[in-house]
């Protein structure tokens, strides 16, 4: 089927549903998911976001770019910060207007709440600054917007995978897509594209992301000559549950839980004396890690404990119910009496397809842009996370720079004519898929996912070394190779799960392969980029995003770019 | 140790007939049922078709029948079953299988968009938030787990004998808004609803709470609808 659209927006999580609302209005915009739009992984989101509204205490959005800046280890572009942190309580007030459930302030305000890095006065002290719908805020606000874009009529089409951009001489112009339900190929032609298409969290082996987690979209616009920024800053949430890593909230620190070691010692009082358990996430996931390496975990094994028994009833009631029942389902362990058995799981991605703060895809160091690309939400890196994230500034992210996106979109199509459509795309990539399912081969995507989740987990996840790395390298290489001969059994039209898992398997290992030469490349600890072997931040030679682009053999080539610095001048990160 | 899986299973494009098959698939007691799923999807069986997310319960994929019963695959464990290690696995009831556990979810959102499941209001909107009494608020909060899993509306029996009824899925997602302090449109809401087809199609079977996996009391929201309505006329 071929369809004609001003706009089509591929990823129906957050940023792409802000972005449709943006544009839903006064421009002919599709929504394209590989999954049902509600069961988004925005909708995994539980503690907060972000913004200094002050309904708690004192706050300025100063503080909040202070934070964010900080957070990311001095690598986010401070302008574009600056741009999140003051629209932060406009996009607030905007999502409660739109019906968001938040809970309230005993005056009726929205409640805020502290969360990790978050600070008064540029660090001194904790902050309430996480706006929150007890413990399920990104579901109840996936839900709103979902419901929001159904009030306006927005076309959507759920379950359908990605394929490819269509780019004609250097301008996308459409999406090809397959439909799961029939196996049948899609063609949309655009005047722009919007790719929103969320995180890769699947290429770890322990991972708190959706089995939809496979970084697609930036899979495919690298494939396409854009290039992926800042890939080695890869987020380990610290408290997954242990050995699944399903999240447990930074919430329930942010309400008051400590973490203890085998000895019942609260150990980030020693790591943070100020901020102790609200230290940010990639600085408590190595304090985790070396508590285990001096053999403190719990019963000397590799995890730790997280207590929330002294919350009291009404904390745990009100705020903190979903990760109380994962607990109580997962783990068998009842929070209100025992502590939660909590290690590192790989959570976010700082980095993704290089964009601007208005959504556009650039292509080299001086913001050439990629015509008719988008890119917004985890998929994208702006750069406003850097080198960590702080906690409850990803909803705030998509958000903002979603609806950001979708306004400069707007602009960009109403003085655009639709692009001539290039015939044949159907019947080309329709032959390719028969291709796929028709190739002998002996190898499953289980096994390639398998071995590429052990290694990207044991090498080249919170500490690293250039000897893990290059094995690593070494490894996704061997994987990249085995890959032509894999091996697609089921022939089946309908829902063929096999050739999706087949597809992502290759997202995933192009995107395995930039994170490692992007950390081969940064020989510093930086956030979550740890080097043992390089321990100390190098601002001299390192105060640059790293980049990565395909050349046209297909060999990844990396360059660099440099940090926006207006505000804050780098200095040691201490908390 | 192993684990016994009968699973209906059914490809129109292949075999206009359904069967089922077993499948012996070695678990852990703390694995989940939807685990053992993949594992059969990668091991076994690549054609098993069902959907997944999250995998823990929040995005609402994966409602299934667990030996005859509707849960999420991806919230029982297989030690949470007294039946020796083996499992019957069926797509849920009501819905038109598209492919083995996989099914047709489209009337089901149809009757939520039905009951405009959105916040109205009239007049400009203020500066800040609209203010709201935590108490008030505090009505509504059950509703706010709803995941759109579709087990309750599939376990209604009322469902299955009246298709227009718009099911405890859609009625909830009502209650959330008539009773939301912010919304302003709880009389139209209300009037909508005043019927066999709307609220009082329910006649409190209790099988919307009694399979809800976030354990929401969906029958008592609906019966608090059902004392507005009634409230309502008698003021008139």
């Amino acid at each position: 089927m071929e369809h004609r659209y001003d706009v089509v927006i591929v990823g129906s999580g957050l940023a792409g549903l802000r972005a449709a609302i943006e544009l839903g209005h006064s421009t002919r915009v599709a929504v394209l998911s590989k999954v049902f739009a509600t069961r988004s992984h925005s909708g995994a989101a539980q503690g907060g976001i972000g913004a200094a509204l002050g309904n708690e205490e004192e706050d300025s959005w100063e503080w909040h770019m202070f934070d964010t800046v900080k957070g990311s280890d001095y690598l986010g572009d401070q302008d574009a910060i600056e741009i999140m942190a003051k629209d932060a309580p406009r996009t607030l007030i905007e999502l409660e207007h739109m019906g968001v459930p938040f809970n309230r302030t005993a005056e009726g305000k929205i409640a805020q709440r502290a969360f990790g890095g978050h600070t008064r006065s540029f660090g001194q002290a904790p902050v309430k600054r996480a706006c929150y719908a007890a413990d399920r805020t990104g579901r109840v606000i996936l839900d709103t917007l979902w419901e929001k874009a159904l009030q306006m009529g927005i076309r959507f089409f759920n379950e359908f995978q990605l394929i490819d951009l269509i780019v004609d001489e250097g301008r996308c112009c459409g999406v090809v897509a397959y439909e799961l339900a029939t196996g049948s190929i899609h063609v949309l032609h655009a005047k722009a594209v919007l790719l929103a298409t969320g995180g890769a969290g699947k290429i770890y082996k322990t991972t708190s992301n959706a089995l939809a987690s496979t970084g697609d979209g930036m899979a495919i616009a690298y494939r396409k000559g854009a290039p992926l920024e800042d890939m080695e800053f890869v987020q380990f949430h610290p408290t997954g549950l242990y050995k699944l890593g399903i999240l447990i909230s930074e919430a329930a620190r942010g309400e008051g839980a400590v973490l203890r070691n085998r000895n019942g010692e609260r150990f980030m009082e020693r790591y943070a004396p100020t901020i102790k358990d609200l230290a940010p996430r990639d600085m408590i996931s190595r304090c985790i890690l070396e508590e285990v390496r001096a053999g403190r975990g719990i019963d000397g094994k590799d995890y730790v404990h997280l207590d929330l028994t002294h919350l009291g009833e009404d904390v745990i009631g009100k705020k903190l119910v979903e990760i109380i029942g994962f607990a109580r389902t997962y783990a068998g362990v009842d929070a209100s009496r025992e502590p939660i058995p909590v290690q590192p799981t790989c959570h976010y991605m700082m980095g993704g397809i290089a964009a601007d703060a208005d959504g556009h895809v650039i292509m080299d160091d001086k913001g050439t842009i990629f015509p008719g690309l988008y890119a917004a939400g985890e998929c994208a890196c702006v750069s406003v996370h850097g080198a960590n994230r702080l906690g409850c500034n990803s909803l705030l992210d998509i958000l903002v720079f979603g609806r950001r996106s979708g306004k400069e979109i707007r602009r960009f199509v109403q003085s655009a004519a639709l692009p001539a459509a290039t015939p044949g795309l159907q019947q080309k990539y329709a032959a390719l898929i028969q291709g796929m399912l028709a190739k002998e081969g002996d190898i499953s995507y289980g096994q390639i996912q398998a071995e590429m989740r052990e290694v990207m987990m044991d090498k080249v996840s919170v500490f690293r070394t250039e000897k893990g790395l290059q094995e690593a390298i070494a490894t996704v290489k061997a994987l990249k190779e085995k890959y032509r001969r894999i091996h697609i059994r089921d022939k089946g039209r309908l829902f063929n799960r096999e050739l999706l898992d087949v597809l992502e398997t290759g997202y995933m290992l192009d995107l395995a392969e930039a994170i490692t030469l992007g950390a081969l490349f940064r020989r510093e600890s930086r956030g979550a980029h740890s080097r043992e072997d390089y321990p100390r931040r190098d601002d001299g030679r390192f105060l640059l995003h790293s980049m990565v682009r395909l050349d046209q053999d297909g060999v990844p080539q990396l360059f660099t770019k440099p940090v926006t610095i207006s505000r804050f001048q780098p200095k040691e990160r201490k908390y | 140790m192993e684990c016994t899986f009968i699973i209906a299973r059914f490809d129109p494009d292949r075999n206009p007939q359904r069967y089922h098959q077993r499948f012996t698939v070695s678990a852990e007691p703390t694995d989940k049922i939807l685990d053992c799923l993949i594992r059969i999807r990668a091991e076994t069986d690549p054609s098993l078709a069902f959907r997944a997310s999250c995998v823990h319960g929040i995005c609402g994929s994966d409602a299934m029948l667990i030996n005859g019963r509707v849960e999420l695959a991806c919230q029982k464990l297989v030690r949470d079953f007294k039946t020796a290690n083996n499992f019957v696995i069926e797509p849920l009831p009501l819905f038109a299988v598209l492919k083995d556990l996989i099914v047709d979810l489209e009337p089901f959102f149809e009757k939520f968009r039905q009951v405009r499941p959105y916040l109205i209001t009239e007049g400009e909107a203020p500066e800040l938030e609209r203010l709201q009494d935590p108490q008030k608020q505090k009505v509504i909060d059950p509703a706010l787990r709803c995941i759109l899993c579709a087990s309750c509306t599939a376990s209604c029996p009322i469902s299955r004998v009246n298709e227009d009824y718009l099911g405890p899925a859609a009625l909830l997602r009502a209650f959330r808004y008539i009773f939301d302090s912010r919304d302003e449109a709880a009389d139209s809401r209300l009037v909508q609803l005043d019927s066999e087809d709307g609220v009082w199609g329910c006649k409190t079977m209790w099988w919307c709470t009694d399979v809800c996996p976030k354990g929401i009391p969906v029958t008592k929201c609906l019966g608090q609808i059902k004392r507005a309505l009634k409230d309502n006329r008698a003021r008139k």
